[in-house]
């Protein structure tokens, strides 16, 4: 165990580099750049013996990861914005093939206009296709999640690909120390394990077969029951690392929440910020409360609705939006929560941050103030608001 | 019947090699290839282009393989002499 320099980009790196990954396959694309780059220098120096594939697009690296994963393969690729749209078909049939795949994403808005800043579009756009959903909120996590994320999609309860998002610049291009597991540690707590499906020139199946009216339906739900059920394997994922990290995250961080007027649930990198609002406002009187969701496919809808029981009001941020749509995607899946286990609170949506806009201190006191108000009114006069945009 | 979820292979991986031949495509046709053996040449040019396929050689004839035709109509569009004719199903 040592503790290093790393940004969020080479801590994954790292990590992949002691998962003792067989092929990765990526394409570069800011900001996601220095950790492809990183790790095809491990792989020129010997430090990591894998295969680098240097595709041309997007679209090929995720089918390169996908097809060397149905060898058997352990497999690593990553991607931003442009990218993981470009990925889209293959992102569904990876999850639908059950490879277990784990993907990096370095969240960065979609374009127009180009931007190569920080904000959730990008996943939030490819959210239904049938992956587990990680948000990290530092490098360290970063690190500590993308160990977490090879024991999980290798599960044989589970063989789902996985993807671990991470901020864009936020978390990707700033450096902290990272304590880091010894390789064999690693290489214990989640080891390569050998499938019974794969790709085998001796025994020859067949991946990816059409599937008519008679098979589809029963096939799809294969996957969706999946990843459904992949949720105690996170769980217990999450607590096996603790024992043998002392790190682990749950599947939200809840700070403040037990009797808060008005909670805020955020994902990513702004959590952090988030609590330390809570510290101040806590200090001048105001109950209020943090939920950074940690895990977002799949949904665990119950265990937030359990936290923001007691709660009058709940602001959900989000650094995504919806167009046309009642609210946000964060906060329509929130608000859908409360509403299926019969829970009347009411939920507004702040969307801020787009497009790498700074979310400062004062932003976050003007959502909470919004929350506050809320839980005093006990109504909702606006459920989808803007925060930092000129209007 | 449909097979159910449990009975189908993890990320409908099929082990069992041919097993698109238990899907009988002929039924999704709504017009049937029909050759004119006085007009055929035996050149082999449906045989080749088919993309199901669907038409094999037998006894020296070209047959169409009415449980896999889809009536895409390819053949009948390629064949040189016109020996091959597009049926409605229903006449």
């Amino acid at each position: 165990m040592k503790t290093i320099l790393l940004s969020g980009n080479t801590s994954l790196s790292y990590a992949v580099k002691q998962l003792d990954v067989d092929v990765i396959s990526a394409y570069p694309i800011t900001p996601q750049t220095t950790m492809v780059e990183k790790l095809s220098e491990y792989v020129a120096n010997g430090e990591l013996n894998a295969e680098f594939i240097p595709v041309e697009s997007e679209h090929s690296a995720l089918t390169a990861a996908l097809a060397a994963s149905a060898a058997g393969a352990r497999v690593f690729t990553s991607t931003s914005s442009q990218g993981l749209l470009l990925m889209h078909e293959i992102l569904f049939i990876t999850a639908a093939m059950r490879m277990p795949v784990v993907m990096g994403i370095a969240d960065r808005a979609v374009s127009a206009p180009i931007n190569i800043w920080n904000d959730h579009s990008d996943i939030m756009a490819q959210r239904d296709a049938g992956w587990i959903c990680f948000f990290a909120e530092s490098a360290q996590e970063a690190y500590d999640k993308t160990i977490q994320s090879y024991r999980v999609a290798e599960d044989e309860n589970v063989h789902l690909p996985v993807n671990l998002n991470f901020d864009g610049f936020i978390l990707t291009h700033t450096y902290e120390p990272v304590t880091t597991l010894d390789d064999e540690e690693v290489l214990k707590y989640a080891p390569k394990k050998i499938r019974s499906l794969v790709l085998d020139p001796k025994s020859p199946y067949t991946f990816g077969a059409l599937g008519s009216p008679e098979y589809y339906f029963e096939a799809k739900y294969q996957a969706v029951k999946a990843l459904e059920d992949s949720f105690d394997a996170i769980v217990k994922a999450d607590k096996e690392y603790k024992k043998i990290s002392g790190r682990g995250y749950g599947i939200f961080n809840a700070y403040m929440t037990d009797d808060a007027d008005t909670i805020l649930v955020s994902l990513g990198s702004i959590g952090g910020s988030v609590r330390e609002i809570v510290r101040r406002m806590r200090r001048d009187g105001a109950k209020v409360g943090s939920l950074s969701l940690k895990l977002f496919r799949p949904f665990p809808a119950k265990q937030i609705v359990d936290t923001l029981l007691k709660t009058k009001s709940v602001v959900v941020l989000e650094k995504a939006t919806s167009p046309g749509a009642i609210s946000g995607p964060l906060h329509m899946e929130i608000q859908a929560s409360l509403k299926t286990f019969d829970v009347t609170i009411p939920a507004i949506n702040i969307i801020a941050g787009l497009g790498g806009r700074e979310i400062g201190p004062e932003d976050i006191r003007i959502m909470f103030n919004k929350g506050l108000k809320v839980a005093s009114q006990k109504r909702v006069d606006t459920i989808m608001d803007y925060v930092g945009v000129n209007i | 019947m449909p097979k159910k979820v449990s009975e189908i292979d993890e990320g409908f991986v099929l082990k069992t090699p041919l097993s698109s031949m238990q899907t009988k495509t002929g039924s999704w046709r709504a017009f049937r290839a029909v050759i004119d053996y006085n007009k055929c040449i035996t050149c082999g040019i449906c045989w080749s282009l088919c993309p199901e396929p669907a038409i094999y050689l037998k006894d020296n004839k070209y047959t169409v393989d009415y449980d896999y035709c889809k009536g895409c109509g390819i053949c009948a569009q390629e064949c040189p002499v016109k020996a091959i004719s597009m049926v409605r199903e229903s006449d």
